[in-house]
């Protein structure tokens, strides 16, 4: 659950933190599971991330800006993901992005109103034979249609 | 201290075993361009200008002499065909990122490239890096650091340690080979530390 | 689980589980790769469950969730051993019909594979063309395994190596035999992997260290994605004889974040091999000690080039490191390490168990062994090939991958990534090995091959590889930096129609310094798919810059759509589906684009009903004047 409480997410954050203690070549495995638990990385825990692994806060910040699985604002319950690698965009990738960006009615890096779909694309997932490819959460939906957008959009809620 | 003896522009020089090319050379009063080097700070190999060509023809190669040890017998050419084309071609492409700074102007009239063919950023910082390592390596503050990447890459201080920090300060400030970072102090004091 | 203490229990354990397995025993094995779930084998094998619970088989007949075979267009993908009758395509309704059919030993024909030539069913997994003419020694047992139980891997010879190597031989014969192997780095590189281990081994410092490479990023590949999800057990085998060749007690599996299940198992296998003994401390009684840890990555490209995994180990951002001394010398922490490919590490037992002799009978001179490539694109068999090294291109594009899609005109194959380049039809008898390409000004890189066809722009083409490099630059040098985002305004130019002479000559220059200047091989081979396209294709640029013209039709600026008023049958479905109401029409009047609003999606040209084929699309000439309106209304008989 997505929440800008910020007493629920010290909680978890100290929680995740108490097994890291000074592990500072673990800052981005860190970082992965805060974002999995949260589904966003608040400040505080960048903050408490630079103490707890005594890793300067600079570098917590280029590590979370640098990456694309991080994000410092919180995402939807559902993230899509589009792939546009190589052999997807032969197939017609970007159509099919651009489906779903109608569907939504956000572009890549938003988030609906409503927290429930965030919107990402990626160079490759590696199902390369069955593209265009779209996953939601962690459902991979293959050898997409474009008529097949809206309905499996629509099949989540 | 073991000494080396390096071939550089056909002369015989020597330097310490340990040296990087680019420190032999400035000990040995050879010019080098660059733009991310500072003595007192490990070297970074971000700007590329001090690319020298190593080797004996035809198995040469260019390397980045800010970082390349210096070692007994190696031949080193400063000023090659392939070193000034790909100087020339490196100070187009920064003349595009800070058009007004006198330090790549200058450089980029020695170098016959004077127009730049590209698109104008004119963002100035030219990501050299040595306000973030000087004080990450030199004060050890980390007020500054560097957030994204590629052309979205950027030099940011940090809101949690900057305002405290930098004012008493402020030894970076004339690192800055384009001197836009006393600029972007100023509007990160106004716009986001709201001082 | 005790711990195994030796040789003789191995091979014990060994023996008890193949004893255990009735080798006739009717087995149905389901696909469960990312591929084959992503087009709902999990739901498949599920039923398959409750249909052997249902037929009330399950104690007469095994069922397996193996890793992918890489037939991936086909999937889900469904064998029936031992008779590996393979079955494609297959639903959660198709699952009664096979169950029931292959218990009373027959077979069901309209799930087979069909051979597009002849036209003949074929029943038999190694008969299948596709499976036929490959050398599948590296990612045939991935069938055979559940990934999440080591004793499928045991039970096919699994740590027999890794025995062999701890009592048998010394980590100098380990050395020896990889080099009389001439094994290279199956990641791109090509580096011979002896003299990698060699190196790490004789580099001054402790602790040494060994790195797993699964950071596949190219776009297209996906070999190490099947080998680490389908078994692998086998490049932990590899991984932990490579360790003692070169002293190492530490190892690192990095593995990207989009590759989730890949993560997952390795995990499994991680700890299962530690219960068994196999990894660990006092590894099979040896006195040999080795652990290994998983670090996921979290979504960068560049983070695969060696220097620059090495710093996401170590915790700082995942950049490339301006250094001039190997990470073989000075790695992890400045420590020896020794990274290499997922690929590189599996064909490690293989060596170790059939001799160095055995691996250099396949291959070419330089390029010993058989290498696993990703086929992709406009190809009708899809999915992964493994071939001896020096296979041509043509074999792997024509005889294993069925041809080109939808009988279009093949156009060029791009070999080796964003780092590689597009070779035409008239090298595709070229052998595919580590330097044979590199005559072309491409690379086999880590073996992702697209297939590209007359509908592709080979512009547009170079331009998606350059927007993707882009994006993934760490930004820390100047030429790669600044010059690929050059790049991409110049390429973005020519494809919208506002190309110059003198762009050629600009992005020869960007080039020029990409490859002499950048600090890492992510910018020092970034302009290869655009110096390709402009050796074998400059035609098509001259047509983007002279003509305005773009002759495949893709790029959407330089195209025009509109009705021919001679074949229009005012069935208003174009009008219907036009996004921003473009087309103007109504029963029984001819339609018509009006060009102001079209954004050139071509939807019009999709739906419009073949019969008719009234939407025309075409570059670089005016849009016939829209016929007169008195004109437009058509006249119906009757």
């Amino acid at each position: 659950m997505v929440t800008d409480n910020s007493e629920v997410n010290v909680k978890k954050i100290n929680h995740i933190l108490a097994q890291y203690k000074g592990e500072s070549n673990l800052l981005i495995q860190v970082l992965l599971e805060l974002q999995k638990e949260l589904r966003w990385l608040p400040k505080e825990g960048l903050i408490r991330i630079s103490q707890e692994l005594n890793v300067p806060l600079r570098q917590v910040y280029h590590a979370v800006t640098f990456y694309k699985a991080f994000s410092l604002v919180p995402k939807g319950k559902y993230t899509v993901t589009v792939c546009m690698g190589t052999a997807c965009h032969v197939r017609g990738a970007p159509r099919i992005l651009d489906r779903v960006e109608r569907t939504l009615g956000i572009n890549p890096g938003e988030t609906t109103p409503d927290l429930k779909f965030s919107l990402e694309t990626v160079n490759c997932l590696g199902c390369c034979a069955i593209g265009p490819v779209m996953v939601v959460g962690d459902v991979y939906h293959g050898k997409l249609s474009l008529d097949h957008v809206k309905l499996t959009l629509d099949s989540y809620d | 201290m073991k000494r080396v003896t390096l071939n550089i522009d056909g002369k015989e020089v020597t330097g310490e075993d340990g040296m990087t090319i680019l420190q032999v050379a400035k000990g040995a009063g050879i010019d080098i361009p660059t733009l991310c080097y500072h003595e007192k700070l490990e070297p970074y190999g971000g700007c590329r200008l001090c690319l020298v060509e190593i080797g004996t023809p035809p198995r040469t190669r260019l390397v980045t002499s800010c970082v390349y040890p210096a070692a007994d017998g190696l031949a080193v050419q400063t000023k090659s065909k392939k070193v000034i084309q790909n100087r020339k071609m490196l100070l187009e492409v920064l003349l595009a990122c800070a058009p007004g700074a006198k330090i790549i102007k200058d450089l980029a009239e020695e170098y016959g490239a004077s127009k730049t063919r590209l698109k104008k950023k004119a963002s100035y910082c030219i990501l050299c890096g040595l306000c973030v390592r000087y004080c990450a390596e030199i004060k050890k503050a980390d007020a500054i650091g560097f957030i994204g990447r590629g052309v979205e890459r950027e030099v940011m201080f940090i809101p949690e340690i900057s305002p405290k920090s930098c004012p008493p300060c402020r030894e970076c400030f004339p690192l800055c080979p384009t001197g836009v970072l006393e600029s972007n102090f100023i509007l990160a004091q106004s716009l986001i530390f709201k001082q | 689980m005790p711990k195994l203490k030796s040789t003789l229990e191995l091979e014990e354990l060994r023996k008890g589980i193949v004893s255990r397995r009735d080798p006739n025993r009717l087995c149905f094995t389901v696909c469960s790769g990312t591929a084959c779930l992503a087009v709902g084998s999990q739901k498949t094998y599920a039923v398959f469950e409750a249909e052997l619970e249902r037929q009330g088989v399950k104690d007469r007949v095994d069922l397996r969730a193996t890793g992918c075979p890489g037939f991936c267009e086909r999937g889900p993908i469904v064998v029936v051993y031992p008779q590996a009758v393979c079955y494609l395509h297959v639903q959660p309704d198709d699952v009664a019909e096979i169950v029931s059919q292959s218990i009373d030993g027959q077979i069901v024909e309209r799930l087979l594979y069909v051979d597009p030539v002849t036209g003949e069913k074929i029943a038999y997994e190694p008969d299948v063309p596709f499976y036929k003419y490959q050398n599948r020694l590296i990612l045939g047992n991935n069938r055979l395994i559940d990934a999440t139980k080591i004793e499928d891997y045991i039970a096919l010879g699994g740590y027999k190596a890794l025995s062999k190597a701890l009592f048998d031989m010394t980590p100098e014969q380990v050395m020896a035999e990889i080099e009389k192997a001439s094994l290279r780095g199956r990641g791109g590189g090509g580096f011979s992997t002896a003299r990698k281990w060699r190196s790490t081994r004789d580099a001054p410092g402790e602790p040494k260290y060994v790195i797993v490479n699964c950071d596949e990023g190219d776009p297209g590949a996906f070999m190490n994605r099947a080998l680490m999800e389908g078994n692998p057990h086998s490049v932990l085998e590899g991984l932990t004889i490579g360790a003692y060749a070169i002293g190492s007690h530490e190892g690192f599996i990095y593995v990207r974040q989009e590759y989730p299940l890949a993560a997952e198992n390795i995990a499994i296998a991680i700890k299962q091999a530690e219960d068994y003994g196999l990894l660990g401390k006092n590894i099979l009684g040896s006195g040999f000690d080795f652990i290994v840890k998983v670090h996921k990555g979290a979504g960068a490209f560049v983070s695969g080039e060696s220097s620059a995994l090495m710093n996401a180990i170590e915790g700082k951002v995942g950049e490339p490191r301006p250094k001039y001394i190997h990470t073989a010398e000075k790695g992890i922490w400045d420590k020896p390490s020794c990274l290499n490919n997922v690929e590189t590490w599996a064909d490690v037992p293989f060596i170790i168990n059939n001799g160095a002799d055995w691996f250099t009978s396949i291959g070419t001179e330089r390029s010993r062994g058989t290498k696993i490539f990703s086929l992709v694109g406009k190809v009708n068999n899809t999915g992964l090939v493994e071939v001896p090294l020096g296979t041509p291109l043509r074999d792997i594009i024509y005889r294993i991958g069925g041809g080109v899609s939808g009988n279009k005109k093949f156009k060029a194959v791009q070999t080796g990534g964003p780092s590689g380049g597009c070779i035409p039809e008239q090298y595709l008898d070229s052998p595919v090995d580590f330097d044979e390409l590199i005559k072309l000004g491409a690379m086999m890189g880590s073996g992702g091959m697209i297939v590209t066809d007359e509908d592709t722009c080979m512009v547009d083409f170079a331009k998606y590889f350059i927007h993707f490099l882009s994006e993934e630059s760490c930004g820390k040098c100047v030429p790669c930096r600044e010059g690929i985002n050059h790049m991409l305004d110049v390429l973005t130019r020519i494809t919208e129609g506002e190309g110059q002479a003198a762009d050629i000559q600009l992005m020869e220059d960007l080039a020029g310094m990409l490859k002499e200047a950048s600090l890492c091989a992510l910018g020092q081979t970034a302009a290869n798919p655009v110096l390709t396209t402009l050796r074998y294709f400059r035609d098509e640029y001259d047509a983007h810059i002279y003509e305005k013209r773009c002759p495949a039709g893709v790029c959407k600026a330089l195209l025009a759509f509109y009705v021919d008023p001679d074949k229009c049958q005012a069935c208003l479905i174009c009008a219907r589906n036009c996004p921003v109401n473009a087309i103007s029409g109504g029963k029984n009047l001819v339609h018509v684009i009006d060009q102001s609003k079209c954004i050139k999606c071509g939807t019009c040209l999709e739906v419009c009903p073949p019969r008719f084929g009234a939407i025309k699309k075409t570059s670089g000439k005016p849009v016939p004047a829209p016929i007169p309106e008195q004109a437009r209304v058509i006249q119906r008989k009757g």
